[in-house]
């Protein structure tokens, strides 16, 4: 599963608008995933999760911040992440199904903000990246 | 069994009642056969289904999808009890029409981002688990007739 040149268009003209509010797009998923699915706290024994925790920012921050860096490599994102990549293999080993509850969370985020731009094309787009990025990640598990 | 408080139902009833049920629907099920092009196996008979401008104008997805999110509606008046207002559907679902479940939860997490899209900053993320509850609830509930 590859992005066609469309879709690659598609993200990169989206993620300039985007970007321009990535830190809050960030927190507002993780926002969003710690409610929706609890069970994903329990990665962040070490968080003061609350809302609005200067900890959920950061972090938020950091999430959108390697989104964006995949983006700016969209033609290889697997050598964009690659560091993440091992990190999450070796040190953090998030359970692989968490990723696709991320990326949900993400998408009902953007969606959120930025309605009029997330057209159906633009959704499956992002869909399909969000699933190359989440490979991507955790293509060194096992 | 899917518990849900007052101020969940409340939170679900209130926002379902701001919904266009026809327009969500043809929305729902459109963006499902675009994002998730696979599912357009159950729809043979559609006509064209060919490119994302042509699912979504779609009169036949418009109007599937308007039956499928009224059912819905269902779910949102009988919270207490999906698994009894879904047992015909979901064997229908099973013996007729040969779907599999994974899709239903396609469908939900569909409705969630158009749901998203269309309320904007009302629909926080307290709200999202709430309804994340509900179609998850709604999945279970359809598949529970499987055999």
């Amino acid at each position: 599963m590859s992005l066609t040149r469309a879709e690659r268009t598609i993200i990169v003209s989206m993620w300039g608008k985007v970007s321009t509010q990535a830190d809050i797009i960030g927190t507002e998923a993780l926002e969003r995933l710690f409610s929706s699915y609890p069970q994903t706290k329990t990665y962040f024994p070490h968080f003061d999760l609350h809302a609005g925790s200067a900890q959920l920012r950061a972090h938020g921050s950091k999430v959108v911040a390697a989104v964006g860096d995949a983006v700016k490599s969209i033609d290889n994102v697997a050598g964009a992440l690659s560091k993440l990549s091992e990190l999450h293999a070796y040190v953090l080993r998030v359970d692989p199904v968490n990723f696709k509850l991320l990326s949900h969370c993400l998408l009902v985020t953007v969606a959120s903000h930025f309605p009029a731009d997330f057209t159906a094309d633009a959704h499956a787009a992002w869909d399909k990246f969000l699933s190359i990025v989440s490979r991507v990640l955790t293509e060194k598990y096992r | 069994m899917v518990h849900f408080t007052a101020e969940e139902k409340a939170a679900i009833t209130g926002l379902w009642g701001k919904v266009n049920v026809e327009e969500a629907g043809g929305e729902a099920l459109g963006r499902l056969l675009v994002v998730y092009p696979w599912t357009q196996r159950f729809f043979d008979n559609f006509g064209n289904l060919s490119s994302p401008s042509a699912i979504m104008g779609n009169p036949k997805v418009k109007a599937h999808g308007k039956k499928v999110l009224t059912s819905f509606g269902d779910a949102v008046k009988n919270m207490d009890n999906l698994k009894g207002t879904f047992a015909k559907l979901s064997e229908l679902h099973c013996d007729k029409l040969h779907v599999d479940p994974e899709n239903f939860r396609l469908l939900g997490n569909v409705m969630v981002i158009i749901l998203a899209s269309h309320f904007g900053r009302e629909f926080t993320p307290e709200l999202q688990a709430a309804w994340q509850k509900l179609v998850a609830g709604v999945a279970t509930a359809l598949a529970h007739k499987y055999h």
